[in-house]
């Protein structure tokens, strides 16, 4: 669902296939019939934007029955891995309760400072959280902050400990999340999805009754979603319904279970590794931030850490991280540079960013590695574009974003004058992937080191050749500032260029090999000892590591495990360990604990993954010189648990991180080690997925009073460049999705400069159904013009039976979809698609609802 | 000796994503059609529409449907069928188009002297004439890269393996396995085309599994040697030109085999 793996991810959908050779089913759940629906054993046609509908159809379905409610399976597995039992506190209201909002919705009010969050509403968490017991008696977090406490920070972060959750393993309690979730999805029933959906009520019996049949102890069911889940108003929702519905399933932590994320860029996960977003900082620890209270090292530690599970190590990872940043210069007594590092004012995501760019409120900006003059709400973008004083594009082609101001349709047209545009243009011609060495970390989180195939031509220079020296004009040009805010330029360690005897691969270029070192971290003044492993962090500075995630991935000076290309032999589980590496810990599945039952043997002979071995004689410590008890966990994979921690381990009462958890707690991340059907914090939009209509719907939600999500966000909102459409509005009846094809890749740069792929999809289309074809009389290949409130576009429909008419809550609805590769530049031109876009996107994530909207079709 | 190597070709796993049309042109250097500039043709996601001179890999779609969404859509790609009895090596008259020790049937470009009789006589229409080159081509079955033992370029950037390289032999039992799987699963339909020594042609050294008649792609029920026809026209100068090209290709095989110390008895004697 929410992927078109065969046309997107043609390479891994090798996989799956080889899986049905072997009598795996594929069902494919899309708005369109496309060319992995032709693979599948099922297609279900499903209203783009209804998805938690669907999902939450198969939670009320599989929870309801018979197979879920006898096999003793399911019921292990839910209550002792995740928080099923957990009860919520009294004072929290649910959707059903609240006719489709949860307790604690407040107004949002933008700061001054920066007018650019872009959200509706806000949610005031308060009532979500577990109902708990008082807490430990102990030191007060504010005193310690008060006191400069550590490091280290071990008693710190045991100050942050909350008193112990209440639980009923019974799942009786009404309170419990397992009782509110059954309440929650009760009215999801298949006429509901049928409803809501447009998907016939047999087809989705079927998959509910094909996902039962298939997961259990012998077998596990996979999801693999890309970003037709994600570009909604609710689209983490969307992945977080799927994942309960897996926990639901026992289908985490096992092989062949889980949710595969299929990226839409090739290294794209690589990028929120090691973060090129502007909420977080290197392995998924949020950016410093002026919203929160971050003032110091501790006040940030204090509401980002959490004490118990995994995240217990915060203080060791942020100060590694620190230390990688600012190097010497980083001392337990200016807190290793914390002041110095930048803080965000708030959304500084791509629209957020455009928006304000829109107002004249940005002055320069640099493009790399993507081509905004054809994406979300491409008018508005451009109209952005115009308002720079000055703007860099540094890419293979002189692209869209490169060209607008002369070549843009509404300067053709002569609505705006390339003369009183006054942005001065830079352009950098720049490599291709296979011109320089780096690694690329794919949605399995595996790296894999390339080198470089050929030296680049003409004066082409790499991204990292651009930002190496740009760093280091910077810090040239705050060398000799005495200002406070510029002590982070200052101080900041830049030390990239290869060492003696290893030679640059274009002048002035770094060692690809030096950044990943730093990344991989090592012991501090000491460079050629590299850290072995994320455990050996610490939270005194004396470790310096960039990205604990990546500890490990080069553990010595000259180990660089992401090159590793050595595949398991045939016949055995495969694993694949010394293929690349996978973070964390080379691990190839998380929360692999999950794999094994309460007692740590494996659920099944046919799904052993790791497991249990109580007899194993565990050598002693080489500092204590005392040999752990025996027992180990042993298997396949890297246990992703402490790996002598017995299955009967009980929590240690004043224990943190790991400590604090037992021997069943298989979701080692997690505060309670407990996967989250319920989740009391983390997402702004509610602790439980709930069905609403994308900003722009042809009908009113079905389900509830509150027609779409309460927090979502809205840029630009009331502004001329961003208007949109009402609910049901008559002048936009259709629904459309756009999408990509195999043949092009995003919005074209790789793809359509290439005659040999340019002559494999020439010309922008529309696929619309034969109904709507013949309503509208419209022929194969005819032009027509598609329409939404921001633009109009022309393009050549592809009449298609792939798509077409639905039933949606008692009205016909025509479903539509356009591929939004093309521009005016390149070989193969046509309309921008993503002009037809809005600014409205999701409040966790900032992305756009570019996969479910309303237009108009016409003939030309 | 070495063994006849083709293709097999299951087309129930094609994703349809042309990697092999790519391959192909960049191992061959074949250009694209125009530039690459050329209008969107309307049958389904199949915009290059053939096999010929700079399409020696081509991809189909066909849609088979019965209202919105009801419905199958088929995929494959379409090559030479390097046929065991090849019509376009019986009319060559010039010896360019040769049978080599894999058994496979290719065009030598420097032979060629672009009368297209082969284009005629090809009952799949796989030949065409190459603008650049002025002489007809068609896929070789990637003969450069046989010769240094590495896969042919489209079957290695097939990433599902729907294009299978290999000994044919060993191809056809694969193929035979896989059938008796689908008909297991309730494909009725499916059945192999061009698997057969005893069939048309003498069976084709690329053959697929198909999930529909052969027409339904393309693909003639009952595909015939052109000499089949001239028996009954006797038009003479064709006929003559026909043995001309068999003697002519007779000398060329020898002489390569020759170069290559392989003897007389190549697998052309097989035929």
């Amino acid at each position: 669902m929410g992927s078109n793996m065969a046309e997107c991810h043609p390479v891994a959908f090798r996989w799956p296939v080889k899986a049905k050779l072997n009598g795996a089913k594929l069902i494919h759940v899309d708005p369109r019939f496309t060319r992995t629906s032709a693979l599948a054993d099922l297609h279900v046609p499903i209203r783009a934007g209804s998805d938690i509908t669907f999902l939450g159809g198969l939670i009320n379905y599989v929870i309801n029955s018979r197979r879920w409610n006898t096999d003793p399976f399911f019921r292990e597995y839910v209550v002792n891995y995740t928080n099923a039992a957990t009860v919520i506190n009294d004072d929290f209201k649910d959707t059903e309760d609240l006719d489709g909002v949860f307790s604690g919705l407040v107004q949002f009010t933008e700061p001054q400072f920066w007018a650019y969050n872009g959200f509706l509403g806000r949610y005031d968490n308060a009532t979500w959280q577990y109902k708990r017991g008082p807490k430990a008696p102990g030191a007060a977090t504010k005193d310690l902050i008060a006191r400069r406490a550590g490091p280290p920070f071990d008693d710190f972060v045991r100050s942050l400990k909350p008193g112990p959750a209440e639980k009923d393993p019974t799942l009786k309690n009404p309170r419990c999340a397992f009782q509110l979730l059954k309440k929650h999805f009760s009215r999801y029933t298949p006429e509901m999805v049928e409803q809501v959906c447009g998907s016939p009520k047999e087809k989705f019996v079927r998959v509910a009754e094909m996902l039962l049949e298939n997961s259990g102890r012998e077998r596990t069911s996979a999801f693999a979603y890309a970003v037709a889940w994600t570009q909604h108003t609710y689209g983490v929702q969307m992945i977080s319904c799927c994942a309960l519905l897996q926990l639901l399933l026992g289908n985490f932590g096992r092989p062949g279970g889980g949710i595969m994320a299929l990226r839409g860029h090739a290294a794209i996960q690589g990028s929120t590794d090691v973060p090129t977003l502007y909420h977080s900082i290197h392995g998924y620890m949020n950016a410093p931030s002026a919203l929160r209270p971050h003032e110091t090292l501790r006040d940030y530690m204090a509401v980002e850490a959490t004490p118990t599970g995994y995240w217990g190590n915060f203080p060791k990872f942020m100060v590694s991280y620190l230390k990688s940043m600012y190097g010497d210069a980083a001392t337990a007594e200016n807190d290793f540079g914390y002041d110095w590092h930048p803080k965000i004012l708030g959304d500084h995501s791509h629209m957020a960013m455009f928006a304000a760019m829109a107002e004249g409120k940005v002055k320069g900006a640099v493009i790399v590695g993507q081509n905004p003059a054809t994406s979300l709400n491409g008018g508005a973008t451009r109209r952005a574009l115009r308002q720079l004083d000055w703007l860099v594009v540094k890419d293979n082609w002189l692209t869209e974003t490169a060209t607008h101001w002369y070549l843009a349709p509404e300067v053709k047209s002569g609505e705006f004058k390339s003369a009183d545009i006054h942005t001065e243009v830079f352009f950098f011609p720049t490599t291709q992937i296979a011109e320089y060495d780096g690694s690329f970390t794919n949605t399995q989180r595996m790296l894999q080191w390339h080198s470089f195939a050929v030296k680049a031509p003409g004066d082409c220079r790499t991204d990292s050749w651009f930002y190496h020296n740009l760093a280091k004009r910077m810090k040239k040009a705050y060398a000799s500032s005495t200002l406070p805010r510029d002590q982070g330029w200052k101080n900041v360690t830049w030390d990239f260029d290869p060492d003696a005897g290893e030679a640059p691969l274009y002048p002035g270029e770094i060692s690809a090999r030096k950044v990943l070192r730093e990344i991989n971290g090592y012991v501090t003044g000491h460079p050629e000892q590299q850290l072995p492993g994320f455990a050996a962090l610490k939270d005194d500075g004396s470790t310096t590591c960039a990205s604990w995630i990546y500890c490990g991935c080069f553990p010595a000076w000259d180990q660089n495990l992401t090159a590793r290309r050595e595949p398991d032999p045939p016949g055995v589980p495969g694993a694949h360990l010394k293929w690349g590496w996978a973070w964390p810990a080379n691990r190839r599945v998380m929360y692999n604990r999950a794999s094994a039952d309460l007692r740590g043997n494996p659920w099944s002979e046919r799904k052993r993954w790791i497991w249990w071995d109580p007899t194993f004689v565990n050598p002693p410590d080489p500092k204590t010189g005392i040999a752990p008890p025996r027992g180990k966990w042993v298997g396949y994979d890297v246990p992703d648990f402490g790996a002598t921690k017995a299955p009967d381990a009980k929590p240690k009462p004043d224990g943190i991180g790991l400590d604090a958890l037992s021997g069943t707690d298989a979701f080692i991340m997690k505060g309670d080690g407990r996967g989250w059907l319920y989740a009391p914090s983390g997402l702004v939009d509610g602790p439980f997925p709930t069905h609403y209509e994308p900003h722009e719907s042809p009908v009113q939600n079905p389900l509830y009073k509150q027609q779409t999500s309460p927090v979502h966000k809205v840029w630009s909102a009331g502004k001329a460049w961003n208007t949109l459409a009402t609910v049901a509005d008559p002048r936009f009846p259709h629904v459309i999705t756009t999408y990509r094809l195999t043949e092009h890749y995003l919005a074209g740069a790789m793809s359509r400069w290439l005659p040999w792929l340019a002559e494999l999809q020439p010309e922008l289309f529309i696929e619309i159904g034969k109904a709507l074809a013949e309503e509208k009389g419209i022929r194969n290949t005819d032009w027509v013009i598609i329409s939404t409130p921001r633009a109009r576009v022309r393009a050549k429909a592809l009449v298609t039976d792939r798509i077409g008419v639905m039933q949606v809550a008692g009205k016909r609805i025509h479903h539509v979809g356009m591929p939004w590769h093309w521009g005016w530049a390149g070989l193969s031109v046509g309309d921008v698609v993503n002009d037809l876009t809005a600014w409205v996107g999701d409040p966790n994530v900032s992305i756009h609802e570019g996969k479910a909207f309303v237009c108009n079709v016409e003939k030309a | 000796m070495p063994e006849a190597m083709g293709f097999y070709t299951d087309t129930t796993i094609c994703i349809g994503c042309k990697a092999c049309e790519v391959a192909c042109k960049n191992w061959n250097q074949l250009p694209a059609e125009d530039g690459g500039i050329r209008e969107l043709s309307g049958d389904s996601y199949d915009n290059t529409r053939k096999l010929d001179g700079l399409h020696w890999r081509h991809v189909k779609f066909i849609e088979q449907f019965d209202g919105p969404y009801n419905g199958r859509w088929l995929m494959m790609s379409d090559v030479c069928k390097h046929c065991v009895q090849a019509g376009c090596l019986e009319v060559c008259p010039t010896g360019a188009i040769i049978r080599t020790e894999f058994d496979t049937v290719v065009i030598q470009s420097d032979v060629c002297n672009g009368c297209r009789a082969c284009i005629a006589a090809c009952p799949f229409g796989v030949i065409d004439m190459n603008p650049a080159a002025g002489t007809a081509q068609k896929c070789t079955l990637c003969y450069d890269r046989m010769q240094v033992g590495l896969e042919p370029a489209c079957a290695k950037a097939c990433p599902t393996d729907s294009i299978q390289f290999g000994p044919i032999a060993e191809l056809r039992q694969r193929a035979n396995k896989r059938l008796v799987q689908l008909k297991a699963q309730g494909e009725k339909r499916a059945r192999l085309y061009g698997d057969d020594p005893n069939g048309p042609l003498g069976g084709l050294n690329s053959f697929y599994l198909l999930v529909d008649e052969p027409e339904v792609y393309g693909l003639p029920k009952d595909p015939k040697l052109p000499s089949r026809s001239l028996k009954q026209s006797g038009t003479f100068a064709a006929a003559s030109g026909a043995v001309l090209g068999l003697l002519a290709l007779v000398g060329l095989r020898k002489r390569r085999m020759d170069e290559i110390g392989e003897g007389a008895g190549g697998p052309g004697s097989q035929n």
